[in-house]
């Protein structure tokens, strides 16, 4: 069973009916063409109602939905041909962080991001998708290697935060995040990231530093996830939904701020509804945003992605009359 | 207090006089030490630039810090910047104003040009008085500009941070983007083969801890400052594990080989005067 949220219930209800009353046409052969295209007018406009109008933080819940594309799925979905590679090359293989090599479209790519659990088993050998400093490590491993062989990156970002662990403390959780984001700024190969699902602080950041930033419809990304920010502010996590407002994390915001290049479009109902759609979808944008940087000569690649990142924050010369 | 200040400075961010006291710090004759409990007459803590006898580092105010780090007279402060409320996150403005009436600066770091027995240098100093010198456009802007004269004059940069909450929260993805800025100027002063001291001082954590600060060629602490990623409550309360004795010190790290060395308070200028003179350019004589 899909798990549902609560806002979208009635549609489910709704859903099931018509499904119900299919069965019964087509069991019974009784013509209920006309309460069935009744239904689904309902139906449709219900769909639009719901998933047009989600709040900041009913987006947030849609991009941790259990039956959301991982990492791996995309991959599957996506790649002609995959290998994945494992290991830091100085402590373990963090399997909350995956990547590889593979074809997209002919073309050879190296393909990093985290990787949540489909269920409990699977969450705890991958640490619910919360990556260690090897995960990092991994990362940036891969993501030389990449430059090495001059192939474009595609990191795909689904994760709530780095792990807050104390063996994560001892071997440099902080440290590690830093020189990805450093050697990733320079690295001599096009770099296009797409958030899919969470895009939570410094561990996303970590392998965000790309030449297009691209993010799922029902995707977020802040600099603090939403609970946190609400135990910060009124000492009361379950106030999460109006945290989530003030963050402005939704990628309708972030491309306003120009955080962002370009947000993916997903069915009707979010990601986990039709993974293929998303897949499809996602496959035309990679195919576009990947021959845009690819053409573009890597000294002056490095260059842009550099001046992006200096030109963002907002400060004033004078101080604003309101603050005075 | 040492005027460090050059006479005619160009720009005025910061007072000259002295901070007003702060509550950390002591705001009467006497103050006890957080560590070891004892009364400590407060001008003689001072002379002893705040150290206690049971080596308790005090926190210092940037101002504070700027001048028992720099030459007299030698400090040349930039172009002041101010916050601005991206998001319109409630309360900002008035948190920002009363850090500024707490602490006397324009945000969270202090930067210029200084000097350290003679050497020039860019040196930066994060104040916690400053919402608890966290990182918003504002620090990041600074920090990047402090990184890029440094590599246009060829001089090598100091900056000591502390700020717990690591990335300032209110200015949202636009502070998250400040861990990126500040990680590419160290990056362009780095390739420029130029030196940059990181010195992090009680507590360094978060954004702050996972883009500059992490990235010196050298890295030094003071001792028992609390430095790392994920906050000590935060790693409880997920781990659920009891943390080890000493937990993310600044011995911790230097244990776990992610430090060069812990200096105390009294050493600090002459240990980073002696780091600066290792990679002065060689002077034909």
């Amino acid at each position: 069973m899909m798990p549902v949220f609560e806002w979208e219930r009635p549609l489910v209800e709704l859903e099931a009916r018509i499904a119900d009353l299919r069965r019964f046409v087509s069991t019974h052969g009784i013509d209920c063409a006309k309460e069935i295209a009744e239904l689904e007018r309902r139906a449709e406009a219900l769909r639009k109602e719901i998933y047009e109008n989600l709040t900041p933080f009913q987006r947030v819940m849609m991009a941790r939905h259990p039956k959301r594309p991982t990492t791996l799925d995309y991959i599957r979905m996506l790649l002609d041909e995959f290998d994945e590679l494992h290991g830091d090359r100085e402590f373990r293989d963090d399997g909350a962080m995956v990547g590889g090599v593979g074809l997209f479209e002919g073309t050879p790519v190296t393909v990093i991001g985290p990787q949540k659990g489909r269920d409990t088993k699977e969450n705890l050998a991958r640490n619910f998708g919360l990556p260690h400093p090897e995960g990092y490590r991994k990362a940036l491993r891969l993501m030389k290697q990449a430059e090495k062989f001059r192939r474009p990156i595609i990191t795909f970002i689904d994760v709530v935060g780095a792990y807050p662990g104390i063996e994560a403390e001892e071997r440099g959780q902080g440290m590690a995040i830093a020189q990805c984001i450093e050697e990733m700024s320079f690295l001599r190969t096009p770099i296009l990231c797409i958030i899919t699902g969470e895009g939570g602080s410094g561990g996303a950041l970590a392998i965000g530093v790309g030449d297009r930033i691209l993010m799922l419809e029902h995707a977020w990304y802040s600099v603090i996830s939403p609970e946190m920010c609400a135990t910060i502010l009124w000492r009361d996590s379950s106030r999460a939904a109006e945290a989530a407002e003030l963050l402005r994390l939704t990628p309708a915001d972030l491309l306003k701020f120009g955080i962002i290049d370009d947000v993916i479009t997903e069915p009707i109902g979010g990601a986990h509804r039709d993974h293929a759609a998303v897949g499809q979808q996602m496959r035309a944008f990679i195919r576009r945003y990947l021959a845009e940087i690819s053409k573009v000569p890597v000294d002056e690649l490095v260059e842009r992605r550099l001046a992006r990142f200096r030109a963002i924050g907002k400060f004033t010369t004078e101080r604003m009359p309101s603050n005075a | 207090m040492l005027n460090v200040f050059r006479s005619k400075p160009k720009y005025m961010s910061v007072r000259r006089e002295e901070p007003e006291p702060r509550k950390e710090l002591p705001d009467n004759l006497w103050t006890r030490c957080e560590q070891c409990g004892q009364m400590r007459y407060t001008k003689e803590l001072e002379k002893e630039q705040f150290v206690c006898r049971c080596g308790h580092h005090f926190r210092l105010s940037a101002v504070q810090r700027l001048s028992i780090t720099a030459d007299e007279g030698s400090f040349a402060p930039f172009t002041p910047l101010f916050a601005a409320d991206p998001l319109n996150f409630p309360g900002y403005p008035e948190k920002l104003q009363a850090a500024r009436e707490a602490t006397g600066m324009d945000d969270a770091v202090l930067i210029g040009e200084a000097a350290v027995e003679g050497m020039p240098l860019v040196l930066g100093i994060i104040d916690f008085g400053f919402i608890g010198g966290s990182m918003g456009s504002v620090v990041g802007e600074q920090l990047t500009r402090g990184f890029e004269l440094a590599v246009e004059k060829r001089l090598p940069v100091v900056i000591f941070s502390g700020g717990g909450g690591g990335a300032r929260m209110h200015e949202g993805i636009f502070s998250l983007m400040q861990m990126a800025k500040t990680a590419q100027a160290v990056g362009k002063h780095s390739r420029a083969g130029l030196l940059f001291v990181s010195v992090l001082t009680h507590p360094t954590m978060g954004g702050v801890y996972a883009s500059f600060a992490s990235l010196g060629d050298i890295i030094l602490a003071e001792p028992g400052a609390l430095i790392g990623f994920a906050g000590p409550r935060i790693v409880e309360e997920t781990t659920r594990q009891k943390l080890p004795p000493g937990f993310q010190t600044a011995e911790f790290a230097l244990e776990h080989g992610m430090i060069d060395m812990i200096v105390k308070r009294p050493q600090m200028r002459a240990t980073l005067a002696r780091l600066l003179k290792y990679h002065r350019r060689r002077v034909k004589k």
